[in-house]
């Protein structure tokens, strides 16, 4: 039923957002001109936000929400959170890791060390483990940080010059 | 002292191909070339959409560029060679068509789009003619998009027209670019219908078959059509269209270039309208209800029949016992012969004014344009008095959009309902229909203490003078005198208020008194043809609705549903059943018209026939039958003869429309006349005076896009839109609380006899001490005035 021609599908959805994310986002705001560019500047952030919120994901509702927070079109919000692979819109493990397996990496054994975190974990890259604690990101690309090669990234900390032992204490720390 | 050319600053000289080209500085290469006729290949690039730059297909070789560049982003500069035809421009356009053709399926004899497509055409002239490509195409789920688009987004090639046109043009940015890189789909993401009015025009700019048209899709070919133009019918904009036909019968539309009326759009009403022609209830011979049974007759005994019921009624009762009522959507010629039917049987009880509540102006439903509805794209302040403009004339909303986008227009309104409109609104006054005419005196009395003028001395003037303007009204006149361009546009809902002429006359003085443009929109389509054929009242003649409620022993109705067509159906139906006589010349009979008539003619429907129409703007466009008429339908002028002539009446001895079109040409419209507004007045100040006491309710009534006449009510592909899920009424949170209703709960409705029970909604856009209800759909042809007093109750 749409009363008015075109009664956006996120109206009203704002209210899924908590104060935190709100916060967030309006610290962002105001990094951007006023307006609707600036508005639709402040999409990433604001996903970034509401994806932490909902432990490292996005629900089409919680896009919605951002749409009708920052008063957008819900298709912008969907656009940008696809486009992303920091954002993730279907649902996986609470903490999130990503290998670096670019030309450096790659050099320094990239190869090794996601062989040696799928063997330990158990998952393949792109898979969550079943209690859903760790989510393993299908493929990173060069995040600038060869210098540290081999490296990953834990909920977007970086952790370079992997060895095995290193892993297994980062592994181990995860809640 | 050698002489230099003087050349303008604001045009450059390039060289294409080694033809000399002057262009103005900033246009972009394929512009130029465009304008010149030279042809450079291009996909994602449209000349009313943003630039993309992202088929790559419109790569050109300019001279002292280290590689190809693309036509659609590259500007000109001064001196500029630019090479379109070269080695480096062909190979690289080859090679695009190749990556283009990668993940694109090969199956153009199974595609709907084959034979009119884009990419097919360039493929042949660009494309290899045996793929390299060996590995995995990509495939891509189809998306339902509604029922007006058919999707096939495997094809798609990510030119991106469609999410710019929805995100640009139509402003509902409804579809995206949704993932990354070689999994990019077009997309809702999440399954909605496009509700744009103007979703249609993607199919158009689709340069592959990803979106098609959806209830034609696979019914024809491009070859085995033709195409006819003719004009869109169901609103007074008169967009121009082709209808591609096969065999006579219409197959598709598909919109026709007019910058100045439609430029190259098409709302999705004249695109899909004509699906309905083919419906069920077509009349396609003469019928006589012969002691309540109908019977199928020839024309002569159908013919036969009218002259003797017309004479009967005539002979018994007196001329001015008969009524003749008429859809403003006929052609200016058959109105013409209608007018003269009547004038020659000696009634002047004539008027296609259906809609029209308020007979105190003879001059509603006229158009009153001081410029163009083109300039409403170039004004720099809107005020949209009583008008949904979005639904009820989309073109014209798309240029009040067209000069919010470019111009920085300040749009305002003043309407029943809280309308959504695709652009930012600076002023809004949404007030109950019953404070339409008071809330536009108060913009008007702010105009008048803005300029520091005092009102005309006489009823109306004294009333203005008697208003206290709110901030919002002031703000309004504030923003239309300090703007450069500003247009006050009247609508169709003001049109059909009960006190329609004194919100024509205040709007009229507000216009005088703030020097802006005017701009009355007339109501349905050819209203402007029915006014210059003066198919109105005559002297003493009653209005439709006039006629409507006091009842004449015999009508002749000429192609509307009176349960559907009309400003108070009750009344419609309850005159019409009491009428002796009934005669319908129609193209549909539905359940109403079946009730009351005792005679039908079958009618061909517009883009079966012949005539013109004349739009808002006056511009009178003639028109040629596009489809055959089903059955033994008859185009209007010729049934009109035919009865006109067994009439023995003069003048219908032509065999020729030309020869009615010459009387035509003899015509005018009438002087505008100022009207007796006193009683308007008076009873304006009645009811607000009644204000306080009794807290009365009224009902907006407006006319919903996809049920604006006949043929749209019959089209199944727009009844099966959102737009026509209309089974329901809406109020204000505070008025449902204060009766005590809830969200869900059945009402019921009561104007005088008319009752109706419908399940009510709550909603902040429909102003406190109004319901929103919409006039000509089904569940509202039992009811009353669309716009008027009415009860509410609560229960079944």
């Amino acid at each position: 039923m749409s009363f008015q021609a075109h009664e956006s599908p996120a109206a009203g959805k704002a209210e899924l957002l908590s104060e935190s994310t709100r916060q967030h986002i309006d610290h962002w705001l105001t990094k951007f001109p006023e307006g609707l560019e600036g508005r639709r500047s402040a999409v990433i952030q604001a996903l970034v936000a509401a994806q932490e919120q909902n432990e490292g994901w996005l629900s089409s509702e919680l896009m919605d929400a951002v749409a009708d927070y920052l008063q957008l079109p819900p298709v912008w919000v969907y656009e940008v959170a696809t486009f992303y692979s920091m954002l993730e819109t279907e649902k996986v493990g609470r903490n999130s890791i990503s290998i670096c397996t670019n030309i450096s990496c790659m050099l320094c054994g990239a190869d090794k060390v996601v062989d040696y975190v799928e063997n330990k974990l158990g998952i393949k890259m792109g898979q969550t483990t079943a209690d859903g604690k760790v989510f393993l990101k299908i493929e990173e690309e060069c995040v600038a940080a060869c210098t540290g090669a081999p490296m990953m990234i834990i909920n977007g900390h970086y952790h370079e010059q992997l060895t095995e032992q290193k892993i297994d204490e980062l592994l181990d720390e995860l809640e | 002292m050698a002489t230099v050319e003087n050349k303008p600053v604001d045009t450059v000289t390039i060289e294409v191909d080694g033809r000399e080209l002057s262009a103005s500085k900033g246009a972009m290469i394929i512009e130029v070339t465009d304008q010149a006729g030279i042809e450079i290949p291009r996909f994602c690039y449209h000349r009313k959409l943003s630039i993309a730059a992202n088929c790559r297909m419109c790569l050109v070789d300019v001279e002292k560029a280290p590689k190809p560049l693309p036509a659609c982003a590259t500007p000109v500069a001064d001196g500029m060679k630019v090479f379109t035809r070269s080695r480096r421009a062909a190979d690289a356009q080859r090679g695009v068509m190749e990556f283009l053709l990668i993940n694109h399926p090969l199956d153009c004899p199974i595609c709907d789009q084959g034979g009119e497509c884009e990419l097919q055409d360039l493929a042949m002239g660009y494309g290899r003619s045996v793929s390299r490509f060996t590995e995995r195409k990509r495939v891509v789920k189809d998306k339902n998009l509604g029922p007006l688009v058919a999707t096939d987004m495997t094809r798609c090639i990510h030119c991106t027209r469609c999410v710019r046109f929805l995100e640009e043009i139509a402003g509902t940015a409804e579809l995206g670019g949704v993932g990354r890189g070689e999994k990019t789909e077009i997309s809702t993401f999440i399954e909605r219908n496009i509700d744009s009015e103007l979703s249609g025009n993607i199919i158009d700019l689709c340069p592959v078959g990803a979106l098609t048209n959806k209830p034609f899709r696979f019914s024809a070919r491009a070859w085995e059509m033709s195409a006819r133009p003719y004009i869109g019918t169901h609103d007074c904009v008169g967009s121009n269209l082709f209808y591609h036909v096969r065999g006579g019968t219409i197959m598709r539309t598909v919109p026709r270039d007019n910058e100045a009326i439609n430029e190259c759009w098409l709302p999705d009403r004249d695109r899909y309208s004509h699906f309905g022609l083919q419906s069920d209830d077509r009349v396609t011979e003469p019928m006589l209800k012969i002691k309540g049974q109908w019977q199928r007759v020839d024309w002569e005994q159908a013919l036969d029949a009218a002259r003797s019921a017309i004479g009967n009624l005539i002979d018994q009762h007196g001329a001015d016992q008969l009524g003749v009522l008429t859809t403003p959507r006929a052609t200016t010629e058959e109105h013409h012969l209608l007018k003269k039917l009547a004038d020659q049987l000696g009634t002047p009880h004539t008027d296609h004014r259906l809609r029209i509540l308020d007979d105190s102006d003879p001059q509603l439903g006229q158009a009153h344009l001081d410029q163009p509805t083109a300039a409403l794209s170039e004004a720099d302040a809107i005020l949209m008095v009583g008008s949904y403009l979005r639904h009820d004339q989309p073109i014209l909303n798309h240029r009040v959009r067209s000069a919010w986008r470019h111009k920085q227009a300040r749009v305002m309104d003043l309407n029943p309902v809280a309308w959504d409109f695709p652009f930012d609104m600076t002023e809004r006054m949404i007030v109950p229909p019953q404070h339409l005419p008071d809330s536009l005196a108060r913009i008007a009395a702010a105009a008048y203490a803005l300029v520091g003028q005092e009102p005309d001395d006489d009823a109306l003037g004294h009333w203005i003078q008697a208003r206290e303007p709110e901030p919002a009204a002031e703000h309004i006149a504030k923003a239309l005198k300090e703007a450069d361009s500003s247009i006050l546009l009247v609508g169709d809902q003001a049109l059909q208020h009960p006190r329609a002429g004194l919100i024509r006359a205040i709007a009229e003085r507000t216009a005088a008194c703030l020097n802006l443009s005017l701009m009355i929109l007339p109501g349905a389509a050819n209203s402007q043809g029915a006014c210059l054929a003066s198919m109105r009242p005559g002297a003493q003649g009653l209005c439709a609705t006039s006629m409507l409620n006091q009842g004449r022993k015999g009508f002749l109705v000429y192609d509307f549903e009176p349960a559907r067509d009309t400003a108070d159906p009750s009344a419609a139906m309850t005159t019409l059943r009491k009428a002796e006589q009934v005669i319908a010349i129609s193209s549909f009979a539905g359940p109403d018209l079946m009730e009351v008539a005792d005679i039908i003619l079958p009618l061909a429907t517009m883009p079966e026939t012949e005539g013109s129409y004349i739009n808002a703007d006056g511009h009178q466009q003639w028109l040629k039958a596009a489809g055959k008429p089903v059955g033994q339908s008859r185009s209007g002028w010729k049934i009109l003869r035919m009865l006109g002539a067994s009439l023995e009446l003069d003048g219908f001895e032509f065999t020729h429309l030309s020869q009615v079109q010459a009387e035509l040409d003899t015509l005018e419209f009438s002087k505008r006349s100022v009207p007796d507004l006193s009683q308007s007045i008076q009873l304006e100040q009645q009811q607000q005076d009644q204000q306080g006491e009794n807290r009365q309710i009224w009902r907006s009534g407006p006319v919903p896009m996809v049920h604006c006449d006949a043929l749209v009510r019959r089209s199944e592909s727009l009844q099966k839109t959102d737009h026509a899920r209309l089974d329901h009424a809406v109020m204000h949170p505070s008025s449902a609380e204060t009766l005590g209703f809830a969200a869900g709960s059945e009402i019921r409705l009561r104007q005088g006899d008319a009752t109706l029970s419908v399940r009510l909604e709550i909603d902040p856009a429909v102003p406190p001490a109004s319901i929103w209800l919409p006039a000509a759909t089904e569940l509202a042809s039992s009811l009353g005035p669309a716009f008027g007093a009415i009860e509410l109750e609560p229960g079944a």
